[in-house]
């Protein structure tokens, strides 16, 4: 493989790592499974788009995004919370109603921002060739929003959120409003989620309707995969392993598909996907039986 | 002081499964009273501290704490005037958090929550120092998750976390059923210490008679949702628990024949 395909993985890698962060809040802080972003997603790319090509600053459309991700969490956390639907329906109905939303957003299926102004234009400056320059501003980035978000946990609030997903009844016996907790989760998850996807069509130089499925899946392999590579002791480590999940699912699909002589093609992604995750699953067991074994032919 | 006036719960209401849990009832609890109450499986216990912690709105009656009306505000509001401990110990707080991140969430109880670190300043002196009074070594392990701990320091750390915030009232679920008797008499000493030092309002429902008599300065037994026999000052104290039995036993048939009056 070569260097420009590696740092292109390291790249997406990253970026993803924001949706894996987000997930990682509505998943495994708030135990809400929640598949809005496959549709919040593609609501941040499209927003911030349709923006730039509108003449907007980049970074006030990549903020607009960011809010139009917050407000996508709140619509599924409200459907949850105030109306009773289940959590995992209601995510699936506004993934499925922002399919519409973001075809009105854009007005088209795609657009194009190959020669529009973008966060990263400024960049350019910098005497770095652009496949090093771009994952290294992501690392940055990325690893920022994670020590808000380590920070933001660690604090009376985000404990009470933490709180909520896991003992609901004693939160509330501790004074914590869970439904306002978990609106306010929902909108973090889904804001950091359209974050991303503004940031993904920057970065790729367009916004596709189409450009968010299966968005969940792979940030549910680099949530799990973050899991089973770093065990996640304390938040610090939790979260740290969803962006070490991301960027390692990045290569380990990279390489299959540059390996020759397997045989994958870029259709195929889907399908390593789901085996990727598979893996992820069974490597914490796996890893244990290893040990078994190795400790019983020690002492045999 | 609590007042609790014509309280009626139903569950399943409307339903063929349809069961009236509490009947009407009328209750007032003196501000520093330590009311122990017992009654059989359905009685209408649990129903009745759901009731004064918000958990169950009642469909009649209202619910007073310290002469405001409580009767719609929702459990989390409550907190702030009500702390309580649950009878299974995992039940009182967050397994996968450690002991000072759970001191923490309470000791934020009825105030309002902001971004500063929940365990900021000088807030783990203070645990510390409120731990070592508990006496069972806790201060050692501040930072060890709640899932290590037994049952009974678990439920000691509740009861720390019920008094960590001043509040008006306790109610204790069957807070010492899940622990073995030796355990039990400690949590229930550590109770009796903390309920007169604090000066709360206290509601302890209990499956055991002995500590019904043994606790507190009142005792109140339910039947079917109503109170059917309510004892304090020099009557309960010449009680034994065998005439506790026989009177709980009286009271049934009471009851029964008050159903049978009306059913007739």
């Amino acid at each position: 493989m070569s260097l420009i395909a590696l740092l292109g993985a390291v790249e997406t890698g990253l970026l993803f790592g924001l949706v894996a962060l987000g997930i990682f809040l509505s998943f495994r802080v708030l135990q809400f499974p929640d598949l809005t972003v496959d549709g919040s997603f593609p609501l941040g790319a499209a927003v911030a788009a349709t923006l730039i090509v509108s003449g907007w600053n980049p970074w006030l459309a990549t903020l607009a995004a960011l809010l139009a991700g917050a407000a996508a969490g709140l619509v599924t956390a409200w459907l949850n919370v105030r109306l009773g639907i289940l959590h995992l329906l209601a995510s699936i109905l506004t993934m499925i109603a922002l399919y519409s939303v973001n075809l009105r957003i854009m007005g088209r299926p795609n657009i194009s921002l190959l020669m529009e102004p973008t966060v990263f234009t400024p960049l350019e400056a910098l005497p770095l060739p652009g496949y090093v320059r771009l994952p290294l501003v992501l690392l940055g980035v990325v690893l920022l929003v994670k020590w808000l978000l380590d920070r933001f946990l660690a604090s009376e609030r985000g404990l009470a959120m933490r709180a909520t997903g896991m003992n609901p009844r004693m939160a509330r016996a501790q004074g914590i409003g869970t439904g306002a907790a978990v609106l306010a989760g929902m909108a973090l998850s889904n804001a950091l989620v359209g974050l991303a996807g503004a940031l993904f069509a920057q970065s790729q130089g367009s916004a596709d309707v189409t450009m968010g499925v299966g968005v969940i899946v792979v940030g549910l392999a680099a949530v799990i995969g973050g899991e089973a590579l770093l065990p996640p002791r304390t938040l610090f480590w939790a979260t740290l392993g969803c962006l070490v999940g991301s960027v390692v699912y990045r290569l380990a699909v990279a390489l299959a598909l540059n390996a020759d002589f397997i045989g994958l093609k870029a259709q195929d992604l889907n399908l390593i996907t789901a085996v990727l995750v598979v893996a992820a699953l069974l490597l914490p067991g796996m890893r244990r039986s290893t040990r078994a074994l190795f400790s019983r032919g020690g002492e045999g | 002081m609590i007042r609790l006036e014509g309280l009626q719960v139903t569950f399943a209401r409307g339903t063929p499964l349809e069961t009236p849990a509490l009947r009407g009832l009328d209750l007032t609890i003196g501000a520093g009273e330590f009311v122990t109450v017992i009654g059989s499986n359905g009685a209408g216990k649990s129903t009745l501290l759901n009731a004064v912690s918000g958990e169950v709105i009642p469909d009649a009656g209202r619910v007073l704490v310290d002469e405001t009306d409580v009767t719609r505000w929702p459990a989390a509001r409550r907190a702030g005037r009500v702390a309580r401990v649950f009878q299974d110990p995992v039940a009182g707080s967050c397994a996968e958090l450690t002991l000072e991140e759970n001191l923490a969430l309470a000791h934020a109880r009825g105030r309002r929550r902001g971004l500063r670190r929940a365990l900021g300043g000088a807030r783990r002196d203070l645990f510390r120092e409120r731990l070592a009074e508990l006496g069972l070594g806790l201060e050692a392990r501040l930072s060890e998750r709640m899932d290590r701990l037994s049952g009974g320091q678990r439920q000691a750390v509740s009861l720390l976390m019920a008094t960590l915030q001043p509040s008006r009232v306790l109610l204790l679920d069957e807070h010492t059923a899940a622990l073995d008797p030796r355990t039990a008499e400690m949590v229930l000493d550590l109770t009796r210490r903390v309920v007169e030092e604090h000066r709360l309002t206290t509601l302890m429902v209990t499956h055991s008679m002995r500590q019904a008599l043994a606790a507190g300065s009142r005792t109140l037994m339910l039947h079917e949702g109503r109170i059917a026999l309510d004892v304090s000052g020099g009557e309960r104290a010449g009680l034994a628990v065998p005439d506790l039995v026989a009177l709980f036993a009286q009271a049934r048939h009471q009851a029964l024949d008050d159903d049978s009056l009306l059913l007739g």
